[in-house]
C-alpha cells in the first residue's frame, strides 16, 4: 500500500501563506523516503518549524499513521497568524492533529521540551536577501533569510539541538547558496553527524535536504582533531568529503 | 490546545525569570474523543510538571486528577491512566489567554492556537 501524504486539493490557502512548492515536495519526499526508518525510531513527539500551509506536518503525520493510536504527538510552530490558522485547517482536512502554535521558531517551548523532540522538520525561509527583509511577516517570512539565506537558519539551528531528544533526528531543507557544507560542519561541532538524503535541481534553485542525528564519535573525533592540530579548519574539510559521499536521491539514513 | 501542549509553554518575555506555568482563562473548552495509547502516557509521565497540570485541568473544568501523592506506580493503574489522558489529550482550550506568571501580560488563543509571539520591546 503506497503511503499516504496531504493531498494538495485539501491543502488550505491564503494570500499570505506559502502555498506547497518544490521545496515543500523535495521535504516530503526526503520524509517518505526515509519512512521505514522514521518508524523503525518510533518517534514520540515530532516538531515542524515554519508550518506555512501544514502540507509538510499533515504529510508527516498522515504516513507515520499505521494505526490510529500510534502514541505520536505532532507540534508546529510559524511566525505568520495566518499560516497557523491555515496549517489547523490543513489538519482538519485530512483528519490528522497536530498542536499548532503561533511563534518565532519555538521560542515558548525551548524551556520544558529541551530534550523531548524526537524528529524536527524545517523548510525555512532560505533565499538570500537583504537583511531587513527579515523578519517582515506575512508572506515575506516565507522566504526572506537574509546574508545567504542563513538569518533564520542560524537561529534556528540552535534551538534544534537544544530540542532533540539524545535519539532525535532533524530534517532540514536547503538552497545550495545556503551552504549546506558549513551547516554540517556547525552541526558536526555540535556532536551531529549528516548526510543529504534529497538532492534535486530545478530551474531556478538547487535543493538539499539534509538530516541530522547525534554521533558520539563525532564529538569525540572533533575534540581530538582539535586537541591534536589546534586548526578545526582541517576537520571540517576532512569531514565535509565523508558526509557527501552519498548523491543522488533517497538512500537509507 | 490541549493541557499537554499549556505543560510544555512557558512565558518568554524579556527580564522574566520563570515564566512556567501559564495562568489560563478559559473562555471555551471542547472535547475530542482520542485512542489510548498507555505507552506514551507512560513515557511522557515523568516529564509532566503535575501541580501546573492538575491546576489547568481543574481551570478547564476536570477536577478527577489525583493532587498528592503522584507516584509512577500509578500508571499500572488503569482507572488512573484514563483520567490522565482525558486531561492530557481530550480536554481543549479552544478560546481564552495564557497569561505570563510574572508580568501578567495576556497570550491570547483563538481557535485553539495560542499566540506566543513577543511584541518588540519584550524581546
Ligand atoms: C519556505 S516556507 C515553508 C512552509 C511549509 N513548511 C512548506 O514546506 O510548504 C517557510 C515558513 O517559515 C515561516 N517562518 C519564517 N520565519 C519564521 C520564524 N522565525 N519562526 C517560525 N516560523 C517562521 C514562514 O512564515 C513560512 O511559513
Amino acid at each position: 500500500m503506497p503511503s499516504k501524504i496531504a493531498d494538495i486539493r485539501l491543502v488550505a490557502s491564503h494570500p499570505e501563506v506559502y502555498e506547497p512548492c518544490d521545496d515543500s515536495f523535495a521535504l516530503v519526499d526526503a520524509l517518505l523516503s526515509d519512512r521505514a526508518n522514521l518508524l523503525k525510531h518510533q518517534p514520540s513527539l515530532c516538531l515542524e518549524i515554519g508550518c506555512g500551509s501544514g502540507y509538510v506536518i499533515t504529510s508527516l503525520a498522515l504516513m507515520l499513521e499505521q494505526e490510529t493510536n500510534n502514541g505520536i504527538h505532532y507540534f508546529a510552530t510559524d511566525i505568520n497568524p495566518d499560516a497557523v490558522a491555515v496549517t489547523s485547517e490543513t489538519l482538519k482536512a485530512h483528519g490528522v492533529h497536530a498542536e499548532v502554535m503561533n511563534m518565532d521558531i519555538a521560542s515558548g517551548l525551548e524551556d520544558r521540551l529541551a530534550g523531548l523532540v524526537d524528529v524536527v522538520v524545517v523548510n525555512p525561509p532560505y533565499v538570500p536577501t537583504p537583511e531587513d527583509e527579515v523578519g517582515q511577516g506575512g508572506i515575506v517570512a516565507s522566504w526572506a533569510g537574509g546574508e545567504d539565506g542563513r538569518s533564520v537558519i542560524d537561529r534556528i539551528l540552535p534551538v534544534a539541538d537544544k530540542l532533540l531528544s539524545e535519539k532525535g533526528w532533524l530534517y532540514m531543507l536547503t538552497l545550495a547558496a545556503n551552504k549546506p557544507l558549513e551547516l554540517c560542519g556547525l552541526m558536526r561541532r555540535k556532536g551531529y553527524a549528516s548526510k543529504i538524503i534529497v538532492q534535486r535541481s530545478t530551474e531556478e534553485e538547487s535543493l538539499h535536504v539534509i538530516k541530522f542525528w547525534r554521533d558520539p564519535d563525532s564529538e569525540v573525533q572533533i575534540k581530538k582533531a582539535a586537541a591534536n592540530r589546534g586548526n578545526p579548519t582541517s576537520v571540517f574539510s576532512r569531514f565535509s568529503l565523508l558526509s557527501f559521499s552519498g548523491n543522488g536521491n533517497a538512500s537509507s539514513k | 490546545m490541549r493541557l499537554l501542549t499549556h505543560n510544555m509553554l512557558s512565558s518568554t518575555i524579556k527580564g522574566v525569570s520563570n515564566g512556567f506555568p501559564l495562568t489560563i482563562e478559559a473562555a471555551k473548552v471542547v472535547e475530542k474523543q482520542v485512542d489510548m495509547n498507555s505507552d506514551f502516557l507512560k513515557n511522557i509521565f515523568s516529564k509532566i510538571e503535575w501541580k501546573p497540570f492538575v491546576e489547568a485541568a481543574k481551570t478547564l473544568g476536570f477536577s478527577e486528577l489525583p493532587e498528592e501523592d503522584v507516584q509512577p506506580s500509578l500508571l499500572d493503574s488503569h482507572e488512573f491512566l484514563t483520567k490522565f489522558h482525558h486531561a492530557l489529550l481530550e480536554i481543549h482550550l479552544e478560546e481564552g489567554a495564557l497569561v505570563c506568571p510574572e508580568t501578567g501580560r495576556k497570550f491570547p488563543v483563538n481557535k485553539g492556537i495560542p499566540n506566543m509571539l513577543l511584541l518588540e520591546d519584550e524581546v
